[in-house]
């Protein structure tokens, strides 16, 4: 793809981001971080697909180290929110 | 066309994701949304393994058991108090992988018996400034996680912190523009040690109440390494999702520094709160100081119709949120109105008050933003502040002549009586001594958190 489709790209995400983030209340912002954290996570892709480059091995090894710490931020991030925001209820 | 199929659910993956975002705006929808994201990330990461990835099967197996198992351990076990720590962590990882995806992509390119033309400008680009970010995010949080855990306990600043700063950045560059211009090993290697030192060099001299604003950054930064590596694979997900977070992090970081009111510079180049302080507490404390006991605060709290309680980072300290639900459900049985009144800053990372408090059973519709609950506080009959300082500091109001002048605070001063339960008359962060605490209509209980609110509930439930 174009470098400048992909700038596009980039830009728009991160006025979407910007105008939702800012509605977060601020008694949501830890489980914020911690969902972020897992979205993060995503790199998860990038390791996965970036195995086309260079030395095979290498790149095995590396890919490798990349998944474990991508895959603990997605499975950890999702799961450690999820367990804020059920503490997050109203009661009466 | 497998392409197009490919970004087709790269697409949902994003929009999911996004929604989910969306979800968190509101405490009803927050935990669907949570799941809707996870739903968009299990797209995501799907649609890469069945079109694009050619790394062995093995590997990845291995690698999601391994890495999943981890997560689902820490996100179990997790203390709700240490969720600074866990969220440092997670910047940390998240930056390491950037960092590690980047690096591969410069493979090719420095590795002399692979027959590869070099890599496209914009994709070195990319490349070297993911590999910057990434390592800089993973070794920064590796330090505020340290520094979180208490293992690194004290804060160095070293002389010339900011000259030493500036030449590190500087070699950085140097180096950046080197290895798109002749990549080597040698260089990649540079690179990733000179980055992974900015980020200890940046860190390390920031302290405590700073804390919030570092974990902030670091978020943000985890995201944009992402994104670069988006840029690099010529991958719409990466660079959508990598954005969210970037962004996410750098709202959090505006709302943080507002307040404190703080440029964002002088928290992140490290530079003191207003440099050296006169210890003026002997001359504001001196024969001022009027010392309570839990009996006497039960008999006061029984006569209030209003009760505000603000909690600061003593209370995370203490662990003394089920104290603080305990004492509220037994003022609400009495009859007394309770609400929260939390600062943006107050804790360790933001929302960590909210946090606890919500662990603790307390309905999030009782914790109330410093905005809202100000202009209670002429209403209402006591403030109780738990292990709270400089956030409650009535110096703030002055214009100037101290570190925290102009940071927005909580108005407790104004309720009729204010109990602060504290365990000595030390300083906050800040480094410097609270008039609130002198005020004629404040009362001192020396007490640990915890062990003073269970205190005064005995004195409650016996009255």
């Amino acid at each position: 793809m174009d470098i400048i489709m992909l700038l596009t790209i980039f830009v728009l995400a991160l006025m979407v981001g910007m105008e939702i983030i800012t509605k977060v209340p601020p008694t949501l912002h830890t489980p914020l971080m911690s969902g972020t954290n897992a979205i993060s996570g995503i790199i998860l892709v990038g390791a996965l697909t970036s195995a086309k480059f260079g030395n095979p091995v290498m790149t095995n090894i590396l890919g490798f180290t990349a998944i474990i710490l991508a895959t603990v931020n997605v499975v950890g991030g999702f799961l450690v929110t999820d367990r804020i925001l059920k503490m997050f209820r109203k009661r009466d | 066309m497998t392409s197009s199929l490919t970004n087709i659910f790269y697409l949902i993956a994003s929009v999911l994701l996004i929604w989910g975002l969306k979800g968190l705006t509101h405490p009803r929808t927050a935990q669907r949304g949570n799941a809707m994201g996870a739903m968009g990330m299990f797209v995501a990461v799907l649609t890469a393994l069945v079109t694009e990835t050619d790394l062995h099967w093995g590997y990845i197996i291995a690698g999601v058991i391994i890495g999943g198992s981890i997560g689902t351990y820490l996100a179990l076990k997790i203390e709700m108090t240490a969720m600074p720590q866990l969220v440092a962590l997670f910047n940390g990882l998240g930056g390491g992988a950037s960092l590690i995806v980047a690096a591969i992509a410069m493979l090719p390119a420095i590795d002399a018996d692979f027959s590869a033309p070099g890599l496209l400008l914009p994709v070195a680009v990319a490349s070297v400034v993911s590999i910057v970010i990434g390592a800089v995010t993973l070794l920064g949080s590796l330090i505020a996680f340290l520094k979180l855990q208490r293992i690194l306990r004290k804060t160095v600043v070293l002389p010339g912190q900011q000259v030493i700063n500036g030449v590190m950045a500087a070699a950085v560059i140097v180096c950046m523009i080197t290895l798109i211009v002749h990549p080597s090993p040698e260089i990649l290697w540079g690179l990733i040690a000179l980055s992974a030192l900015l980020g200890v060099s940046l860190v390390i001299p920031i302290g405590g109440a700073d804390m919030p604003v570092v974990i902030a950054v670091l978020n943000s930064y985890s995201g944009l390494a992402a994104c670069g590596a988006g840029f690099v694979l010529n991958n719409n997900v990466l660079i959508i999702s990598g954005s969210l977070v970037g962004a996410s992090g750098m709202v959090l970081t505006r709302i943080m520094c507002r307040a404190m009111n703080r440029s964002f510079r002088n928290v992140i180049f490290g530079i003191s709160m207003g440099g050296k302080q006169v210890d003026q507490s002997d001359d504001i404390y001196q024969g001022k100081i009027k010392s309570t006991s839990a009996d006497e605060i039960a008999m006061i709290l029984e006569s209030a119709r209003r009760v505000v309680i603000a909690p600061g980072y003593g209370m995370a300290v203490s662990q003394a949120q089920h104290a603080v639900r305990e004492l509220t459900n037994l003022l609400e049985g009495k009859g007394i109105e309770v609400e929260f009144a939390i600062h943006p800053v107050a804790g360790r990372m933001p929302g960590h008050m909210n946090v606890l408090l919500a662990e603790a059973d307390i309905s999030y519709d009782k914790l109330k933003d410093m905005d809202d609950i100000n202009p209670t506080f002429a209403q209402t009959d006591v403030a109780i502040v738990i292990g709270a300082n400089d956030v409650v500091n009535p110096t703030a109001r002055k214009p100037s002549g101290s570190p925290i002048a102009g940071m927005p605070i909580l108005d407790v001063d104004q309720a009729a009586t204010v109990i602060v339960i504290k365990r000595s008359l030390s300083p906050g962060f800040a480094g410097i001594a609270n008039p609130l605490f002198a005020t004629d209509h404040t009362l001192m209980y020396f007490a640990d958190g915890k062990k003073g609110v269970n205190e005064i509930n005995t004195a409650l439930k016996e009255a």
